[in-house]
């Protein structure tokens, strides 16, 4: 059985972030990139399955610029046995995103992807459930758990206020979320191993699909800041701020 | 042109995000349909029905509404969609994991997370982890969009008249199935809807150091969160995490203790009303958010905190 992984290349999460001057987005030149932390999850559970010998082969499938090939090169150094990247330089939204990853995965026939449960940059949370839908899957999102027996997937996912458990027929869309596992690091042996291997390269037009964008972004801007707050002494000057000045106790 | 709003509910009773929910719909200026799907879900429509400002509630009775999974609410979202202009759910787990799936069968780009509406097609969301903001217009027929509970402040729960008007199911389509549900039970109040918070964070040490805020969160009525250093470190369950990959709260009151304050915990808590941050360390970056920041060893200053309230 294979298994897709879709990843997303995004500022590195230990980036702080800066908003342009002129608006228009975030400050990206010298600034490190990385591959989105939950698909590094997501990517490692693939690897897993594979380990445990559910999944035969697990293929990685990027979407952008030719700079997206280096979280392919990282994917491959961690264990996956095809990488594909989808080359565009159009501005990519989710909706373009899960309609490409749609005909990918019609062409090669997974009985199950993986995803992050988001990407943080856009913070969307939306690319899974829309490839679940266009595929016409079951979904499990927020996946705390995963197990596979014969033809079906049990998943435990993350809920407000505890946990859910579902079970569904393969195929299966499943993105992960923060617990499902701790992903590894790639040796060097495996990095420099990676760096031989081939990235395929297919285009949105290959797959049929008009990428464009259907939202348009007017403005990027810094959130409000917060005035500047106080230091107090001690336990009781604080209880006395909170009731008589703040009035919150 | 009305708008749709997707109820979150028990069944028994509607949760609070619905209440945030109907408030941001109401702020489009058309009017509000509420549905809701579940399984002898009449009380929940009830309730609906007596929320200011709504005009009419559908309701949906069906075994395959029981546990809202998202297969089954979609396809029926997707056949009323024909009415309406604008469909609109919290962007709590249940929204998250419903409203891209509706928003793909009807080919339209959802806008999802919104902290504000600028105008009934521009809308403010959150982008990394609300270190920046982003104003989006959308260019589509129709509007699938969720809003973030604590940005829009609730509709009052009674005083509405609306409608109920049963609707008919959809046929299942059992893509999945509901196994179990593990909720932690607790006498305290929702995280998410507290009007005060206390956080712990890796500086409480151990798991039973928690304990420690149980007995100040008695004296105050507040919900326990925690910062996702000390989720990971096992002190707590994941529910209780605060944080850009946990819980977003808002409450009138959130007391920090032995947190830093990463980024990624800011971006869950510093909408707060009143932030207060303990912490022993004066250079932690938790105390640039804080209005009140005590400098102090928890370990003497919360006791003497419970003790002084």
């Amino acid at each position: 059985m294979k298994v897709v992984v879709a990843l997303k290349r995004v500022i590195d999460y230990n980036v702080k972030i800066r908003v342009k001057s002129d608006g228009t987005g975030v400050e990206t030149a010298n600034v490190k990139m990385s591959m989105n932390p939950f698909d590094e999850i997501a990517l490692e559970e693939a690897v897993r399955l594979k380990e445990a010998g559910i999944v035969s082969e697990v293929i990685a499938v990027t979407l952008g610029t030719q700079a997206c090939q280096d979280v392919l090169r990282t994917a491959l150094a961690v264990g996956a046995d095809r990488v594909v990247l989808i080359e565009t330089d159009v501005e990519l939204q989710p909706l373009a995103v899960a309609t490409c990853l749609k005909a990918f995965v019609q062409k090669e026939q997974p009985r199950l992807v993986l995803l992050g449960k988001q990407a943080i940059d856009d913070d969307a949370n939306q690319t899974g459930q829309m490839l679940a839908a266009l595929l016409g899957w079951a979904q499990a999102t927020n996946a705390f758990k995963l197990e596979i027996a014969g033809d079906h997937a049990t998943v435990t996912r993350e809920i407000d206020g505890g946990l859910e458990t579902l079970e569904a027929s393969l195929p299966v869309i499943v993105t992960a979320d923060l617990r499902l596992n701790t992903p590894r690091y790639a040796t060097l042996p495996n990095i420099m191993k990676a760096k031989k291997k081939t990235i395929e390269s297919l285009s949105p037009a290959d797959l049929g699909v008009d990428p464009s964008p259907r939202l348009k972004t007017l403005l990027v801007s810094d959130p409000p800041v917060r005035k500047p707050g106080i230091v107090v002494n001690s336990v009781t000057e604080l209880v006395e701020k909170l009731r008589n000045e703040a009035r919150v106790i | 042109m009305t708008t749709l709003v997707i109820a979150e509910h028990s069944n028994l009773t509607l949760r609070a995000s619905t209440l945030n929910t109907i408030a941001a719909a109401l702020q489009l200026g058309e009017p509000v349909s509420v549905l809701v799907a579940g399984y002898g879900a009449g009380t929940a429509a009830q309730e609906a029905s007596q929320v200011v400002g709504v005009h009419q509630v559908l309701h949906a009775d069906a075994p395959h509404y029981a546990e809202q999974l998202a297969e089954e609410m979609a396809v029926l979202i997707q056949k009323l969609a024909t009415d309406f202009t604008t469909l609109i759910a919290p962007a709590t787990v249940f929204g998250r994991n419903l409203l891209p799936r509706v928003a793909a069968l009807l080919d339209i780009a959802p806008i999802t997370d919104i902290l504000a509406i600028e105008s009934n097609d521009t809308f403010v969301r959150p982008i990394y982890a609300g270190n920046a903001l982003a104003k989006v217009q959308t260019l589509e027929t129709k509007k699938v969009l969720s809003v973030r509970p604590t940005s829009f402040e609730a509709t009052a729960a009674q005083g509405g008249n609306a409608s109920v008007v049963k609707i008919e199911a959809c046929a299942a389509v059992r893509l999945s199935q509901f196994k179990s549900r593990d909720l932690a039970s607790s006498d305290r109040p929702e995280l998410a809807g507290a009007r005060v918070v206390i956080s712990g964070g890796r500086g409480l040490q151990s798991g039973e150091n928690f304990q420690m805020l149980e007995a100040l969160a008695d004296k105050l009525g507040a919900a326990i969160g925690a910062s996702r250093a000390a989720v990971d470190a096992g002190y707590v369950p994941n529910d209780y995490q605060v944080g850009q990959t946990g819980k977003i709260v808002a409450p009138e009151l959130y007391i920090a203790v032995g947190i830093s304050g990463a980024v990624q915990h800011l971006a869950g808590m510093k909408d707060s009303k009143v932030i207060v941050a303990i912490n022993k360390d004066p250079d932690a970056p938790i105390f640039q958010v804080a209005d009140y920041g005590l400098v102090a060893d928890l370990f003497q200053a919360i006791p003497e905190l419970t003790a002084a309230l």
